[in-house]
């Protein structure tokens, strides 16, 4: 039964995704960045859908097992604060900016901010190296999730390629309307089905408050598992998606800056819908299933659902994993298979006067690249060890600590290409001290204080961009018109958002 | 007459993010509506930033 609903989930996955290619422009931007045609709707559910992982339904649930409900304030609430703000503050920006000057990568944008090509090739590097481990934790874990749903009957190698095969076959056919689209399906999927899981199993449970009340109370308090400087600085974790480039493509797919409106308010409400549940059922599960030693808490939910509800829930579970799996994949992939096709393929190709790409052959080299990128990371993903998902979860760590340099893009002229150079740097070195000590250290926080090491990463390349930047030679003044207006002169730019009559 | 709302709108952001630091409730298990209160507080704390959302988008836009 489980089986046979997963397998109607994926049929109404590929048949939203075909529906969607009857909007299909055929041009280069359409296949990227939907015409910048989305509605606040769609931004909505594809943003945040794009944002939460299965690592938010199965993730979530395996760290409250182990830590309880710190897990929410650490993890949920503070995303709940700081999202919205990057969108409101950051996003809308860039959006303008985007369908100014054409812009459909980070990359782009920040060549042409820092008048620097190398830059742009640093920054094109470290973007695709932190993404890679992301994408294979989604392959990995869906296969794996599959492979205990089904009591192994379809292997992870079998789960990974399906997973794989199904947004290939979208993503490809219908680009960014049609992965924005099935986004959207898949986000209410598992939106809903988090919320039904809950439901059911404590119901079945003898409701919340007879279940809660079997819980170790140290699990109801956040002083035993969490430290003060931990939760203060963990907030900084969210700002990675400042520099996420599957995020930046989807802000550029807004139709109008008020298209942006819903997608902020409405974030805190979306982030609590989807962790309530999964935090509570970890912290439930230990009256369950006691005794889970480290990652083996990330499969507490799939095992509560034997307990309690097998069968059609199970299905429903796995359908709900897979889309909150593919609506993240299928954006990161078309998202590195447009930087590949503009900030390589494009960009080298003007630069050493080679006649410019058609619009059918942008589509063509970006179908391919979405297609490697896919087969690659599948091919890995056979190879590749568990120890990958610690490694994903560092991606964060790298995203956040680029922060600072998409602030100074748009809020302070005075920047440099050097002081950029020298933060990228500062985050690459800082990112390899903390990683290797992590690695010795599971848990590791600056000195055992809960400093959370991003909050270095962070401080580091603030400074390094700010003093260097002060020493070095500004962009040129025509640079700084491109990007700033006469008023912005010793202020913060106005927001773009202002110049909407939809608000 | 925006401006001035607009700083205090920064000022409450601020505020909130320093209200996301609940060492009030560090220590303490205490069930709410049948959910322990640390957790309540972090959901309210949700609204609380729909509703901040809401009126920055509003106001300081």
């Amino acid at each position: 039964m489980s089986l046979a609903i997963i397998f109607i989930y994926i049929a109404l996955v590929l048949t939203l995704g075909v529906l969607s290619h009857k909007l299909f422009r055929n041009t280069g931007e359409d296949y990227f960045v939907a015409s910048r045609t989305i509605n606040w709707f769609i931004l909505l559910m594809s943003l945040f859908g794009t944002n939460m992982t299965a690592f938010s339904i199965l993730g979530a649930s395996g760290e409250a097992y182990h830590r309880g409900i710190g897990v929410f304030a650490l993890m949920a609430s503070s995303s709940a604060l700081v999202v919205p703000c990057v969108f409101l503050f950051i996003g809308t920006r860039l959006w303008k900016l985007g369908k100014q000057f054409g812009y459909m990568t980070q990359v782009q944008y920040f060549r042409d901010r820092w008048e620097s090509d190398s830059l742009g090739l640093l920054l094109f590097i470290v973007l695709v190296l932190l993404i890679i481990p992301y994408l294979l934790i989604g392959v990995m874990g869906g296969g794996g999730t599959l492979a205990t749903i089904t009591d192994g009957t379809i292997p992870q190698w079998l789960g990974g390629l399906l997973i794989c095969a199904v947004v290939l076959s979208y993503v490809t056919y219908s680009g960014m309307r049609g992965t924005a689209w099935v986004n959207t399906f898949q986000t209410l999927v598992f939106m809903t089905l988090g919320g039904l899981t809950f439901f059911v199993i404590v119901n079945r449970m003898g409701g919340l408050a007879n279940a809660i009340a079997k819980v170790d109370p140290g699990l109801l308090m956040q002083a035993e598992h969490i430290k003060p400087l931990e939760l203060l600085t963990y907030i900084c974790i969210p700002l990675s998606v400042g520099m996420f480039p599957h995020i930046f493509m989807h802000w550029l797919t807004a139709k109008d800056v008020g298209s942006f409106r819903y997608a902020v308010l409405l974030y805190p409400l979306c982030i609590a819908i989807v962790w309530i549940p999964s935090v509570l059922l970890g912290i439930l599960g230990n009256v369950d299933i006691p005794g889970l030693k480290g990652a083996q808490a990330n499969t507490v939910l799939i095992q509560m659902i034997d307990t309690h509800a097998p069968g059609i829930l199970a299905g429903f579970l796995g359908a709900g994993v897979f889309a909150a799996i593919m609506s993240s994949l299928d954006s990161q992939s078309l998202s590195i298979g447009s930087m590949f096709t503009h900030d390589i393929v494009r960009f080298y190709r003007r630069k050493q006067g080679r006649k410019q790409m058609s619009e059918r052959q942008q589509i063509g080299v970006g179908r391919l690249f979405v297609a490697g990128v896919l087969c690659v990371t599948y091919l890995i993903s056979l190879i590749a060890t568990p120890s990958i998902f610690r490694l994903a979860i560092w991606a964060f760590t790298g995203f956040s600590g680029l922060f600072p340099i998409v602030v100074a893009s748009l809020f302070w002229q005075r920047s440099t290409k050097h002081g950029v150079f020298a933060a990228v740097i500062s985050v690459i070195l800082l990112w390899l001290y903390f990683f290797l000590r992590n690695w010795q250290t599971p848990g590791y926080t600056v000195g055992g204080s809960g400093i959370m090491p991003v909050a270095m990463l962070i401080a580091v390349s603030s400074v390094t961009l700010i003093v260097v930047s002060l020493f070095t030679k500004p962009p040129t003044s025509q640079t700084l018109r491109k990007f700033f207006t006469d008023s912005d002169v010793g202020g913060t730019p106005e927001l773009p958002i202002a110049e909407s009559s939809n608000l | 007459m925006k401006r001035p709302i607009r700083w205090l709108l920064y000022a409450l952001l601020l505020l909130l993010f320093l209200l996301h630091n609940d060492f009030w409730f560090w220590e303490t298990s205490q069930l709410v509506l049948g959910v322990p209160v640390g957790l309540l507080y972090h959901i309210g704390f949700c609204l609380a930033a729909t509703l901040l959302m809401a009126a920055l988008v509003k106001y300081v836009i």
